[in-house]
C-alpha cells in the first residue's frame, strides 16, 4: 500500500520529524481516525488529500494537539506531545498552524498579529519583533497593508498575514489545514504561490488541501486517505498518473474529469 | 408682569425651601462613591469569576458556577444587611474601619461588589460566547498558554462584544445602592427617608431624588453606548 520511494524512506529513517504512531481517534460513535502511522521528515512538503470527512483536517489538528487523541503517539523532533500546559504551549510555539478561516485576532492590526507571538512566547524585544513582522510581511506580499485591521484585507491578504503570523515563530513545521478552501477563486493563487516559495526555502510542511495543482508541483508525497485511514502513499507523479488503491482512483476520476 | 423667579426671587426659596438644611449633594457624592468603588470591584472580581467559569480546571469552574448561581438569587438586601449583622457583629470583620459610618459604607461597597460580580460574570461569559473559537485556536497555536489566551485575545473581544449588557449592569448598580441605607450609610435613598418624614412636599422631595439618579445614570447609558459602537470588532 505504501509506494514511498526508498530515498525518501531513508530521509525518514535518517530525520523524522513528526511521526505518529498508530494514532486513533474517536468523535463519540465516528472513528474518525483509524491506526494512523505517518513520519515526516525534516524538509518534507507532504499533502493530504482525500474525499470531505475523511479526517485529514483532524490528522492536521492532532499533530499540535488542538484534537487530543484516544490512542498512539506524536512525536514531533523526537518529543512526544506533551499534555495540556506550559510544555504543550512551548512545544505549539514550534508548530506553526495556518487555519481555513485564517482566524487573525480581530482586534489587533495585521503587524499587532505578527509581533504578538514573538513578544509574548518568544519574549522579543518589540522593536526587532517589529522589525522581522515587517519583514515577512513584505515576504508574502501584504507589507502595505501593517496597519489595518484584519477585517479591512480581502481573504487572500488575511491568508498570508496568517502564514506570516506563523512564519514569526520560526517554526520547525509548519502545518496547513485547507489553507484556500474559504477563498475567492481568483485569490487562491496568491496563497499557493507563497506556499510554493515557503517548500522552495525547505520548510517542513503538512498541507490539507484540495488543490491539486499544488500538490502535483510542491508535494514530496502525497498521502491519500478515506474514512479516517491513510488508504495510500506515493509520490505526486505516481499518485496522480498511476493510482494504486481503487478507493483513490475513484477519488481522482470524480475530481479530475471536470 | 408675568410672573418668573427673577421678579419674584423669594419664590424661588419657598419652592426649593423643603431642601434647606439637608445635605442632598453630600448624600449623592456617598451614592457615587458607593457606585464607583463597586463597579469597578465588581467588574475585576465578575472578570476573574468568568475566567474560572471557562477555565480547564473543574474546581474553578465549580466554584464560578456555585458562586454565580448562590449569589444572584439571593435578594441584595439580604446580602447587605448580612454584612453588616453577619460578617462585622459576628464574624468581625470591619475592614479596617474603626468606626460605625465608615464600617457600614466599606461593608456595603463589599455586598455591592460581590452581588453585582455574578452578573458582571455573566454578561462577560456571554461575550466569550461571540467570540469564534478559531480566535483561541489560533491563540494557542502560536504558543500562549490559557492565561494569555484569554487576556490577550478572547476577554479583549468579549468585553468590546457587552458593553451594553455591562452598561445594564451599572446602571442597576448605581440604584441598587440606594439598598446600602438598610446599614445606615448616608446615601442619596436614606436622605430621602429622612426628608420625607420631616417635610411635607413628599412628591417634590422624590421627584428631586429621582431626577439625580437619572443625571448619575442616563449619562453612563449613553457614554457606554457610543463607547460600544466604537470599540466593535469588525469581522
Amino acid at each position: 500500500m505504501t509506494e514511498v520511494s526508498v530515498a525518501k524512506e531513508d530521509l525518514a529513517a535518517i530525520d523524522e520529524l513528526v511521526a505518529l504512531k498508530s494514532v486513533n481517534k474517536h468523535f463519540g460513535a465516528l472513528h474518525v481516525l483509524q491506526d494512523i502511522d505517518l513520519t515526516i521528515a525534516r524538509g518534507e512538503v507532504v499533502v493530504v488529500i482525500g474525499p470531505s470527512g475523511s479526517g485529514k483536517s483532524t490528522l492536521c489538528r492532532t499533530i499540535n494537539r488542538l484534537e487530543t487523541i484516544d490512542s498512539g503517539t506524536i512525536t514531533i523532533d523526537g518529543r512526544a506531545l506533551p499534555q495540556e500546559g506550559k510544555e504543550l504551549a512551548r512545544l505549539r510555539a514550534d508548530v506553526g498552524m495556518v487555519f481555513q478561516s485564517f482566524n487573525l485576532f480581530a482586534h489587533k492590526t495585521v503587524l499587532e498579529n505578527v509581533m504578538l507571538g514573538q513578544v509574548k512566547v518568544r519574549k522579543a524585544d518589540k522593536k526587532q519583533a517589529e522589525e522581522k513582522a515587517r519583514a515577512l510581511l513584505d515576504r508574502v506580499g501584504v507589507g502595505s497593508q501593517a496597519d489595518k485591521y484584519p477585517a479591512q484585507l480581502s481573504g487572500g491578504q488575511q491568508q498570508r498575514v496568517a502564514i506570516a503570523r506563523a512564519l514569526a515563530m520560526d517554526p520547525k513545521v509548519m502545518l496547513f489545514d485547507e489553507p484556500t478552501s474559504a477563498l475567492d477563486p481568483e485569490m487562491i493563487n496568491e496563497v499557493l504561490e507563497v506556499m510554493q516559495q515557503l517548500a522552495r526555502d525547505g520548510m517542513t510542511m503538512i498541507v490539507v488541501t484540495h488543490e491539486m495543482g499544488f500538490a502535483r508541483s510542491a508535494a514530496n508525497r502525497v498521502v491519500f486517505m478515506a474514512d479516517g485511514r491513510i488508504v495510500e502513499q506515493a509520490t505526486p507523479d505516481q499518485f496522480f498518473s498511476n493510482p494504486s488503491s481503487d478507493r483513490a482512483k475513484d477519488f481522482l476520476s470524480k475530481i479530475l474529469h471536470h | 408682569m408675568p410672573f418668573t423667579y427673577a421678579t419674584h426671587p423669594e419664590a424661588r426659596e419657598i419652592v426649593f425651601d423643603f431642601l434647606q438644611g439637608y445635605d442632598v449633594l453630600g448624600a449623592f457624592w456617598t451614592t457615587v462613591k458607593l457606585a464607583v468603588f463597586s463597579a469597578v470591584g465588581s467588574l475585576v472580581w465578575g472578570t476573574l469569576l468568568a475566567a474560572m467559569r471557562v477555565s480547564p480546571v473543574p474546581l474553578m469552574r465549580g466554584f464560578g458556577t456555585a458562586y454565580v448561581n448562590i449569589v444572584r438569587n439571593i435578594p441584595l438586601t439580604v446580602i447587605i444587611i448580612f454584612t453588616s449583622l453577619g460578617l462585622a457583629d459576628i464574624f468581625g470583620v470591619t475592614l479596617g474601619a474603626s468606626d460605625f459610618k465608615v464600617q457600614g459604607f466599606r461593608l456595603a461597597i463589599l455586598g455591592l461588589t460581590a452581588y453585582t460580580a455574578a452578573f458582571i460574570c455573566e454578561a462577560i461569559r456571554s461575550g466569550i460566547n461571540t467570540v469564534p473559537v478559531g480566535q483561541a485556536e489560533a491563540a494557542r497555536a502560536i504558543g500562549l498558554n490559557f492565561s494569555q489566551t484569554l487576556r490577550l485575545i478572547v476577554l479583549p473581544q468579549a468585553f468590546r462584544a457587552v458593553i451594553g449588557p455591562l452598561a445594564n449592569v451599572l446602571i442597576a448598580l448605581t440604584k441598587n445602592t440606594t439598598v446600602a441605607a438598610a446599614i445606615s450609610v448616608a446615601e442619596a435613598a436614606a436622605l430621602m427617608k429622612t426628608m420625607i418624614e420631616n417635610e411635607a412636599q413628599t412628591l417634590a422631595i422624590g421627584a428631586v431624588f429621582a431626577f439625580g439618579f437619572v443625571v448619575l445614570t442616563l449619562p453612563t447609558g449613553l457614554f457606554l453606548g457610543w463607547l460600544a459602537k466604537r470599540l466593535a470588532v469588525k469581522r
